[in-house]
């Protein structure tokens, strides 16, 4: 192993270990349960899930649970997960390992700056960053697989840096819930 | 030599001719403008051939395709035929103290010498010296219907050639992506041929995914490509006038980059399925494929020697992309650029052995010209964005993509930096041009 995986390595690890302790002591209690309504059918089905229980498929669509997140962004040229992506990540590496029969696309892509080809490979590597820490989490290669768009699918066209750091990005695709 | 250069001293600034106004079909086609011109060019007549009263007439005038390609080189400046006083079609009949008269050295003209069908026949051309009065060619090339552009276009290079002493490149295609209807549903990426002058722009493909990274085979028929058609990254080759397309590389990961060998036979990849981006070479005949890099880096764009023996390619190993080297038997790596932050996407001169790449940081990316035995490295354009370069197929120009707002436009530059012009679509986004090798 040469000196710049070992750095990688150790960046991941130190990663992983401040995310973990981080949770311990952010995650809220479960709440009490509310009261339940009079009416027999409740209209709003989702407010009864518990958006941290990263188990359920119907957390996939609540804006209040972590696994509505599918986006992580990434600085320039860079592929390293920062750290307030790193609960992101270990929602969904939840996610598969309690649904084994889950698929996720991880859609790698690149702003417009520099080359096509070498962006195309910055989104690839960008993909196997998260792809590692899903996997570091317990997730399954197999249920994951890493494609790069480089910077061939932006999502907004402007050459600005507010425009670019929407761009450097991996997004998070189920294609099997 | 590359004609006077004392004659060129100047640039024009902004001088923004419209040299080519291409008229014709309901397609979009390319423009061209001269956005930075040479002061100095060299005047020259280059009067309408005589087609006297042929059944075949070209589909467009053979003097003007020829005029248009010589002032789009940047190096000539013809008269325009409203100012000519008389129109000779053979030597005998230049009357030299008229086109000194109109400050003109050089005279090109030529007639049609039909054929026994009636539709084919020759071009008859020649060159006159209007100092010396010398006659410097007198030549004929055989054409027919459909046939006429390319004729003027090869006349164009001969006239290039004996003026200048290097060979011209007009008779040459570009390739490039058009991208319509960016970021809506109905987006299409289309890979285009079109002439050296963006006439006659054909779709070879069109998808609704991707379409990167078009390159030509050294006999300028065949295109390879990038091409996402499955959702995945795959390189494909092309036969431009069959069709026939052949899957090259679906590997697992990253199938892109390809750069032809310059005998043809080999093609250079940078595939990602042993985990990363690595440059590998598979022999077309055989389908045997080997792998030249192995580095955690992305090592990505391989570009050819002229020999053959070596590929250029971009790598991130020191941390940021540079241009490394490796033989073609994946030994004796070593670096190549050294100047600036980034430097990626090399692409060799087929004349000279030139690199062009793209040069910059993070606020620039330029087009710059490495020449590896003085170590000088010069930057070529003023953009922001800039990349793909392409080498002309004589390296006296270099093609490359641009930005203008939210649309890829394409430009040119010669590559001593001296001219430069922009090659304009009157719709859609243009990007990733290939200047092919001359057409034969």
């Amino acid at each position: 192993m040469n000196f710049a995986s070992k750095i990688f390595l150790v960046s991941v690890l130190a990663l992983l270990l401040g995310a973990c302790a981080t949770d311990t002591r952010d995650v809220p209690p479960a709440p009490e349960p509310e009261p339940r309504p009079t009416e027999p059918s409740d209209p709003v089905e989702v407010d009864r899930v518990n958006p941290s229980n990263y188990a359920d498929s119907r957390n996939l669509d609540n804006p209040d649970s972590t696994l509505s997140q599918r986006e992580i962004y990434f600085e320039f040229d860079r592929s390293d997960v920062r750290p307030e992506y790193v609960p992101i990540i270990r929602a969904h590496a939840a996610y598969l390992r309690a649904n084994p029969s889950a698929r996720m696309l991880l859609e790698g892509h690149a702003d417009e700056r520099g080359s096509r080809e070498y962006n195309l490979g910055l989104g690839e590597r960008r993909g196997n960053s998260v792809l590692d820490l899903m996997r570091a989490e317990g997730a399954s290669a197999s249920q994951i697989e890493v494609v790069s768009y480089g910077e061939e699918r932006p999502v907004c066209r402007q050459s600005s840096e507010s425009c670019w750091e929407r761009n450097r990005r991996v997004e998070i695709v189920y294609t099997a819930r | 030599m590359y004609l006077n250069v004392k004659s060129f001293l100047n640039l024009f600034t902004t001088a923004s001719l419209i040299l080519l106004l291409l008229a014709g079909g309901a397609r979009a086609q390319l423009q061209i403008e001269i956005v930075d011109g040479v002061e100095g060019a060299l005047p020259i007549a280059v009067v309408p051939f005589d087609f006297g009263s042929a059944e075949m007439q070209p589909e467009t005038p053979v003097h003007e395709v020829i005029a248009a390609d010589l002032q789009r080189s940047g190096l000539f400046d013809p008269l325009p035929v409203t100012d000519m006083i008389d129109q000779p079609s053979r030597p005998p009949e230049v009357k030299l103290g008229t086109w000194r008269l109109l400050k003109v050295d050089y005279v090109a003209m030529g007639r049609w010498i039909p054929g026994g069908d009636g539709l084919s026949g020759e071009i008859e051309y020649h060159l006159v010296a209007v100092h010396s009065g010398r006659t410097l060619f007198s030549r004929a090339i055989a054409a027919g219907p459909g046939a006429f552009r390319l004729r003027a276009h090869q006349i164009a290079d001969a006239i290039f050639e004996e003026l200048t002493g290097a060979p011209g490149a007009f008779a040459s295609r570009i390739a490039y992506v058009k991208v319509t209807d960016a970021g809506t549903d109905a987006e299409q990426f289309e890979l285009i041929v079109a002439d050296s002058d963006g006439h006659n722009p054909q779709t070879i493909v069109r998808h609704s995914e991707p379409i990167m990274s078009p390159t030509w085979g050294p006999e300028g028929r065949r295109l390879a490509y990038v091409s996402f058609a499955t959702g995945r990254s795959n390189v494909v080759i092309q036969d431009i006038y069959t069709g026939q397309r052949d899957i090259i590389a679906d590997g697992k990961g990253i199938n892109g980059a390809p750069a032809f060998s310059p005998d043809g036979e080999l093609l250079a990849m940078s595939l990602s399925r042993s985990g990363n981006s690595e440059i590998w070479v598979r022999t077309l005949a055989s389908g045997r494929m080997e792998q030249l890099t192995e580095h955690w880096a992305i090592d990505t764009e391989p570009a050819w020697s002229r020999d053959g023996r070596n590929i250029f390619f971009t790598s991130d190993r020191a941390g940021r992309p540079q241009i490394y080297r490796v033989r073609r038997n994946g030994t004796n790596i070593e670096r190549v650029t050294f100047e600036g932050d980034y430097n990626s996407r090399v692409s060799v001169d087929p004349y000279s052995g030139l690199l062009a790449m793209v040069h910059g940081g993070q606020a620039n990316f330029r087009i710059a010209v490495l020449d590896r035995e003085s170590e000088r490295l010069r930057v070529l354009s003023p953009g922001r964005m800039d990349e793909s370069p392409s080498f002309a197929p004589n390296g006296r120009m270099v093609l490359y993509a641009a930005r203008e707002g939210e649309r890829g436009v394409l430009a040119a530059v010669s590559v001593d930096g001296r001219f430069r012009q922009r090659l304009v679509l009157t719709e859609g986004d243009v990007r990733e041009p290939a200047w092919s090798p001359l057409i034969q």
